[in-house]
């Protein structure tokens, strides 16, 4: 891993499963999480009301940027990539 | 019947000018998101567009398909627009200071959060907001851009983004943790000033 991937997020929680659910948090929506962590991440959340906001927040912030690039690609850029494929490949 | 990757890759190193074309099609909306993304600028997308699928004509004949032609194929257009970045006066930090985007304590207070989640997809999805979504994406470092454009935005996994990016699997992982945190705090930002005047929940848990 590289060196500026090492750090841990500062984040000084009071409460430590704040703190794990953040560090964990990218593992549980990809449900990569151990079902046991999973659990205790999840009746975490059910008791502090912030942490679900974070959770809620994130998991729409990645559903957004999905929905984001769906837009069809522009007919000139299709027919000008065709026609600059055609001309240099030519010559490949 | 639509013909596979491998094929049409074998039919344009018999030289079949068509099969390359098929592939184009196939992909070119995909690398041209990706490319527009990543430089956000339409000119710049088309001229990386372009430079990658001339690249891939190119660099068939040595093809070994020992990866997924979809994965060398985002590698090259990955790379393509990574050095265009680089020739770039502006380039945003290497490092992406994660404190700048986690909630944090003011003044002694507890931090406060906005569910802005429920609120009407119009007003997400504004165009407002999509500017402000490819604004934010634009602030990340472009390896950490990268990697959530391909893993989060395309769908690709954990696997064929670390292939495709040349890094392994843990630092897709860590990347992507980062950039997701990252966006999530500067749309939440964004969101949490346009609502001002909603109610704030306030509690001792989630501090910084």
């Amino acid at each position: 891993m590289e060196k500026d991937e090492k750090e841990t997020p500062v984040f000084a929680c009071q409460r430590m499963e704040c703190k794990e659910l953040l560090e964990r948090l990218s593992e549980y929506i990809d449900g990569e999480l151990d079902p046991k962590l999973c659990a205790d991440l999840e009746k975490h959340m059910a008791e502090c009301n912030p942490c679900l906001i974070f959770v809620n927040t994130i998991k729409k912030t990645i559903s957004l940027f999905k929905y984001a690039s769906s837009e069809p690609l522009p007919k000139e850029v299709h027919l000008r990539l065709h026609d600059y494929l055609k001309k240099k490949c030519q010559g490949c | 019947m639509e013909l596979s990757d491998q094929i049409l890759v074998a039919k344009v190193k018999s030289g079949d000018y068509q099969a390359f074309e098929s592939l184009v099609n196939r992909y070119e909306s995909k690398v041209y998101h990706l490319a527009l993304r990543m430089l956000r600028n339409p000119q710049d997308a088309e001229d990386a567009l372009q430079e990658t699928f001339l690249q891939v004509y190119r660099g068939l004949p040595g093809f070994e398909g020992r990866s997924a032609f979809s994965t060398w194929l985002f590698r090259l257009a990955t790379n393509t627009c990574l050095m265009k970045i680089r020739h770039r006066a502006t380039e945003p930090p290497k490092l992406l200071p994660l404190e700048d985007y986690l909630p944090r304590q003011e003044h002694g207070e507890v931090p406060q959060m906005v569910d802005w989640t429920d609120r009407p997809e119009e007003a997400l999805l504004s165009k407002e907001s999509r500017e402000k979504m490819m604004e934010a994406l634009e602030k990340l470092p472009p390896e950490y851009r990268a990697v959530f454009i391909l893993r989060d935005m395309e769908g690709f996994s954990n696997a064929e983004t670390g292939e495709s990016l040349g890094i392994s699997v843990a630092a897709v992982k860590s990347r992507l943790h980062r950039a997701r945190l990252a966006l999530r705090g500067m749309l939440s930002e964004y969101f949490e000033r346009r609502g001002e005047g909603e109610p704030r929940v306030q509690e001792s848990g989630l501090e910084a």
